[in-house]
């Protein structure tokens, strides 16, 4: 574990110093990667212009969603959004390059091309959840209070655990890297907006196959002491780290069973 | 002429041979098309005739996006990935050595992969949306027509911006700001994220005038019926003057590009 946090870090400063030696490009991709979740917000700005409320929630209820899913998604692809390049390593044989030095693979593939501009997602929904936080008329409890940072915690681990499993994915399929934004952009794009808006159906899929209302919705129920549209027990809100761990743990599986089957291009 | 053609039929092909990732893409649209819709169902729910669609064109125009965003390449993903490392580690050289026009030539590439897509990645996600949300079809064969026409003007429009694009890496080499600039762009003014008449005043003038409008927001009309009658041959000669308009301004600069190109050993 400690071998592989080292590997990684080193990667990942080597990347970092890289990107530096073009320093206008960089600033260019950071501002861009700002400026692509901000006009998502705008165009969820523009909506609320037209309503007051959307599937009965306000716009700051709604930025709480979008700010937390979006802080969520951002740490998980700071840490591990390299992943999905995967496929291109596994077709192009360079994967091998990866297994034969002396760090852990899946350390060396999460750390490849370790970029900082995904800051610009992080700073950017960062910027909408204080907003929210602000302009909520919600009453906080300790318990509310602390079920925010748990919430962004866990819900970056299970965007985490979907990037590997994504990833794992490529082993087999090495062209379908465009599943796996499904449901991490997807989920983003999903968990963003108030659960009230969608079909059961959809609703039970995104709860127990793919467990993205763990990310957000449930926890943020409970802070906005609204009622849950599928009727699940309460004491779901506060199960996001456990689903964390679990999801985290089929990633590890998916991974390992990936990495196993893999045959390089040449044999 | 018929070299282009050639060309053309070659990027359609190579774009067919990505199986997999077609599949991939139909399902990442499909999956993107449902949570749209719902999102515009919500919408449309409390502000029916929304910028003049009722709910069931406001539900179609987001699978016709869907179905869409590939073929006129609103996030990118057409040829010009290619020509930017072509210029970058100096082929580009080899492209000019030809006798064929460089913009042309691309452009035929980029019409293959752009009829590809529609095909590979336009029709599955549409016919799931039908199936699941009713939809608004054309009542005039006539309609599907000018919308097909319509589709290819955008296609047209959509690589002239990101040719203009592509060129700028003959001065900046690394090319990837400016290339996610100009997709965040047609993302937003293509009318994407929500149709353009939807935009709060100057903001929703101005999206309509701009190039973008071109790659989904005209065709979606004409299919929709929002632009009937002389609209459509308005939105149609507005997309052909952007096409024209941007080509031309990709050939005054490919013109001071080439003098720049100084290839080693040369």
């Amino acid at each position: 574990m400690a071998e592989a946090l080292r590997a990684y870090a080193l990667i990942a400063g080597a990347w970092i110093r890289s990107t530096m030696a073009y320093r206008f490009s960089f600033v260019m991709m950071t501002v861009g990667n700002f400026l692509a979740t901000a006009l998502n917000f705008a165009a969820i700005a523009i909506i609320f212009g037209h309503t007051r409320l959307l599937g009965g929630f306000s716009l700051p209820e709604t930025a709480f969603l979008y700010g937390t899913s979006g802080c969520a998604l951002g740490l998980a692809d700071l840490v591990l959004g390299s992943m999905d390049q995967l496929g291109r390593r596994v077709r192009d044989g360079t994967l091998d390059t990866l297994l034969v030095r002396p760090a852990p693979v899946f350390a060396q593939a999460a750390a490849d091309r370790f970029a900082l501009r995904r800051l610009g997602r992080i700073t950017q929904s960062a910027l909408v959840l204080i907003w929210a936080l602000a302009a909520l008329k919600v009453v906080w409890t300790p318990a509310d209070v602390l079920l925010v940072p748990v919430m962004l915690l866990s819900g970056a681990a299970i965007f985490g655990a979907i990037f590997v499993i994504g990833a794992a994915f490529q082993f087999w399929a090495t062209d379908a890297a465009e599943v796996q934004n499904s449901f991490t952009y997807g989920g983003n794009g999903l968990t963003q907006y108030p659960p009230t808006i969608f079909a059961k159906d959809l609703l039970r899929g995104a709860t127990f196959v793919v467990p993205l209302a763990f990310i957000n919705w449930l926890p943020a129920l409970h802070i906005l002491g609204r009622p849950d549209p599928l009727g699940l027990p309460g004491w779901l809100d506060f199960c996001s780290p456990l689903v964390a761990v679990v999801a985290c743990g089929v990633a590890g599986l998916a991974w390992r069973a990936g990495l196993k089957s893999y045959r390089s291009t040449g044999s | 002429m018929r070299v282009y053609g050639a060309v053309a039929l070659r990027g359609f092909r190579r774009f067919a041979t990505y199986r997999v990732a077609t599949l991939a893409g139909v399902f990442t649209n499909t999956i993107f098309g449902f949570i749209l819709a719902y999102t515009f169902i919500a919408l449309w729910t409390v502000r029916p005739h929304l910028g003049g669609y009722d709910l069931p064109h406001a539900v179609t125009y987001v699978w016709l996006g869907q179905a869409m965003l590939a073929t006129t390449a609103i996030m990118g993903g057409g040829v010009e990935a290619d020509l930017i490392e072509r210029i970058r580690t100096g082929d580009v050289a080899i492209d000019l050595y030809r006798p064929a026009d460089l913009q042309l030539w691309w452009l035929a590439a980029d019409l293959g992969r752009a009829g590809f897509q529609l095909l590979g990645r336009g029709v599955l996600p549409m016919v799931v949306g039908a199936l699941v949300f009713p939809l608004a079809w054309p009542e005039q064969p006539l309609t599907w027509a000018y919308f097909f026409a319509s589709i290819a003007l955008g296609a047209v429009v959509s690589y002239a911006i990101r040719y203009l694009v592509a060129l700028a890496a003959f001065w900046l080499l690394d090319g990837s700001g400016l290339t996610l600039l100009a997709a965040l762009s047609a993302v937003f003014f293509s009318g994407m994220l929500l149709p353009l008449p939807v935009f709060p005043g100057w903001l929703g003038a101005l999206a309509r005038t701009l190039p973008w409008s071109s790659l989904l927001q005209v065709p979606a009309d004409i299919f929709l019926g929002s632009r009937s009658g002389g609209a459509v041959m308005t939105g149609l000669a507005f997309q052909a003057g952007w096409a024209l308009a941007l080509l031309g301004a990709g050939q005054l600069l490919q013109a001071v590009a080439t003098r720049k190109v100084v290839v080693q050993g040369g």
